[in-house]
């Protein structure tokens, strides 16, 4: 397993794109080094060949009839935006 | 019956008035509004109301339905269409649900009235209800110490008689812990037993809705609205719905229990242990059959929970990005700052600290050593349960190994608080039931402060943890306690 000094907090909030302050990553840095520390106890576990459970219940091919039906319209699709005109989200410009 | 009172009924006895004519549901909402209004600014317990289109709802509702004319509260995690629905968080403060989440569609379908919503931690991460962006909230019983969480505000509600009952979420112990440190009933059902479809999402393969109630019959009578398969959530089983409250007779003859000996570690407080004993003893008087039972690997459950929890938290919260709905920060220099600091300005403290736990397990590197190990101790835990279950009907313990906490008590030091979940976040990662039921009180610096019994059942074995617990509530009666939770009116008159 890992060595808990390995996460390094302001690269994984990078990652998580999340910007922290600069003392919400100190802070996080220590509290998470404590809960990783303490989960360094998973490593005694002997897992020999245990198939992972991804879930808790396993059931498998899920299907439901493919049929229409009415859902949300486009005005109430967009009634939670930060912002919108003529039907659509508007967003920041991100090309050049 | 004088208005005043009908806030402390039972749904059970309520639904009695309703379908005698004796009070109309108009009466019965304009009288919760009352104690809400009374109440309330003391507790915290709701971030929003919408008693006008309830009222309107109570005009039309068929008082013979299952549950018709009984206002329900919400978790604020639960979309009720046309009502906020802001996860506690800064990041959907000024969102409105477009729709109705399936609980609620079948809420609506068995006549009850969804009128407001409860406060909570920030997107259901905590045990306290302290990570709330808008206010805390008190326990009833001593308004120092908090109501556990996540679902804090909707157990506050529910003791303080605010609500008739009430639906919370639990990942890892929220509708079971603030139900045992608030004094009520609270069940988690089997994962996959009621619908996730307008829940917003925590841990996909953990989280379930469920019941807080006054009552174990009060907890079924819900259980049997809200149960049941929906083509809108692929984990949803397809097992038929029992009603829940049929086996609801205080027989106990031939029910063996078990008593998990890894859960009698230090750490308990005494009182919590003396109580929980005495129900041990108390359900053996009652008939029930007491064996102890192994679960091996119990001291890897916290571990287990706390990687596999945040991994999907962090997957889950991906979608808060400021473009759809949600804040967004103002004037981004460019896209990667339009994200970061949308995120960073709109989420708290520890769904922060999650997510950068969650991103760490899953990523390159990180992924086989953490994650992975995780679910491999995940499905050695979901045996332990499954052998124990052989054995014994349910399982027995308390529900968490401490009375409710102080205000800002345990807010510094985050693994304390995630240990004190060692009890409930198992049957999440098994995917089995559990409820706690009122067990005792501890008298603390003159509060009376609740404990909770915890009972396990086998996936799908609600109606056996529901018959038991009921059995046990009747015939001790800690249900009928209530928080001395004064009246503004009350107050004013005792100042004269």
């Amino acid at each position: 397993m890992a060595k808990t000094s390995d996460l390094d907090v302001a690269y994984v909030a990078k990652l998580a794109r999340l910007n922290l302050t600069g003392k919400e990553t100190e802070l996080f840095q220590k509290q998470l080094g404590d809960v990783l520390k303490y989960a360094e106890k998973l490593r005694e576990v002997d897992v020999g060949n245990v198939e992972e459970a991804a879930h808790a219940l396993p059931i498998f091919n899920v299907f439901r009839k493919d049929e229409p039906h009415d859902w949300l319209t486009a005005q109430q699709a967009l009634s939670n935006a930060p912002q919108q005109a003529k039907g659509l989200f508007i967003v920041p410009k991100v090309v050049e | 019956m004088s208005p005043s009172k009908l806030p402390a009924l039972t749904i059970a006895d309520l639904q009695a008035l309703l379908r005698r004519r004796e009070v109309s549901p108009r009466d019965v909402l304009q009288a919760l509004q009352a104690r809400i209004d009374d109440v309330d600014p003391k507790i915290g317990a709701y971030l929003s109301r919408d008693f006008e289109s309830a009222l309107r709802e109570t005009e039309k509702v068929d008082v013979d339905l299952p549950l018709g004319g009984v206002p329900i509260a919400i978790k604020d995690i639960i979309n009720v269409a046309g009502q906020p629905c802001t996860c506690a968080s800064k990041m959907l403060a000024n969102y409105i649900a477009p729709y109705d989440a399936t609980v609620i569609r079948k809420l609506r379908a068995a006549g009850a009235i969804p009128f407001g919503k409860t406060n909570m931690d920030e997107f259901a991460m905590g045990s306290s209800t302290e990570n709330s962006s808008f206010q805390p909230t008190r326990n009833p019983w001593d308004s120092s110490r908090v109501p556990g969480g996540s679902s804090g505000g909707s157990a506050a509600a529910v003791i303080a008689d605010e609500a008739f009952g009430a639906l919370g979420s639990d990942t890892g112990g929220s509708i079971r812990q603030p139900a045992s440190l608030s004094g009520l009933v609270g069940l988690k059902p089997s994962y996959g037993r009621v619908s996730r479809f307008g829940v917003t999402a925590f841990a996909s393969s953990l989280d379930q809705v469920g019941p807080l109630a006054k009552t174990v019959r009060d907890a079924a009578l819900i259980m049997n609205a809200i149960a049941g398969p929906d083509s809108q959530d692929s984990t949803s089983l397809r097992n038929p719905v029992p009603d829940y409250t049929a086996g609801l007779n205080g027989n106990l003859r031939g029910v063996r229990l078990g008593v998990p000996k890894e859960y009698l570690i230090g750490g308990i407080d005494p009182e919590v242990k003396r109580a929980v004993n005495a129900a041990i003893e108390h359900l053996q008087s009652l008939g029930a059959e007491i064996v102890f039972v192994s679960l091996p690997h119990t001291e890897y459950a916290v571990s287990t929970y706390y990687i596999i929890s945040t991994a999907e938290a962090s997957a889950n919260l991906a979608r808060f990005d400021g473009v759809r709905y949600g804040y967004r920060a103002k004037n981004p220099k460019d896209l990667f700052d339009h994200y970061a600091r949308t995120r960073g300005e709109g989420f708290g403290a520890e769904v922060k600290r999650r997510i950068i736990l969650g991103t760490y397990v899953l990523s390159s590197g990180y992924y086989d050593a953490y994650y992975l190990r995780a679910q491999q101790v995940r499905a050695l835990i979901r045996q332990d349960f499954t052998k124990a279950l052989e054995k014994v009907d349910a399982l027995i313990s308390p529900t968490t190994p401490e009375l409710a906490f102080k205000l800002g008590e345990r807010t510094a030091d985050p693994l304390k608080m995630y240990l004190a979940d060692i009890y409930t976040n198992a049957a999440n990662l098994a995917g089995i039931c559990g409820i706690s039921v009122p067990c005792g009180f501890a008298e603390v610096d003159g509060h009376r402060l609740p404990i909770g019994l915890q009972l396990l059942g086998k996936a799908l074995d609600e109606a056996r943890i529901l018959q038991i617990a009921h059995a046990y509530e009747q015939s001790t009666g800690w249900h009928k306690a209530r928080p001395p939770v004064t009246s503004q009116e009350e107050t004013a008159k005792q100042k004269q």
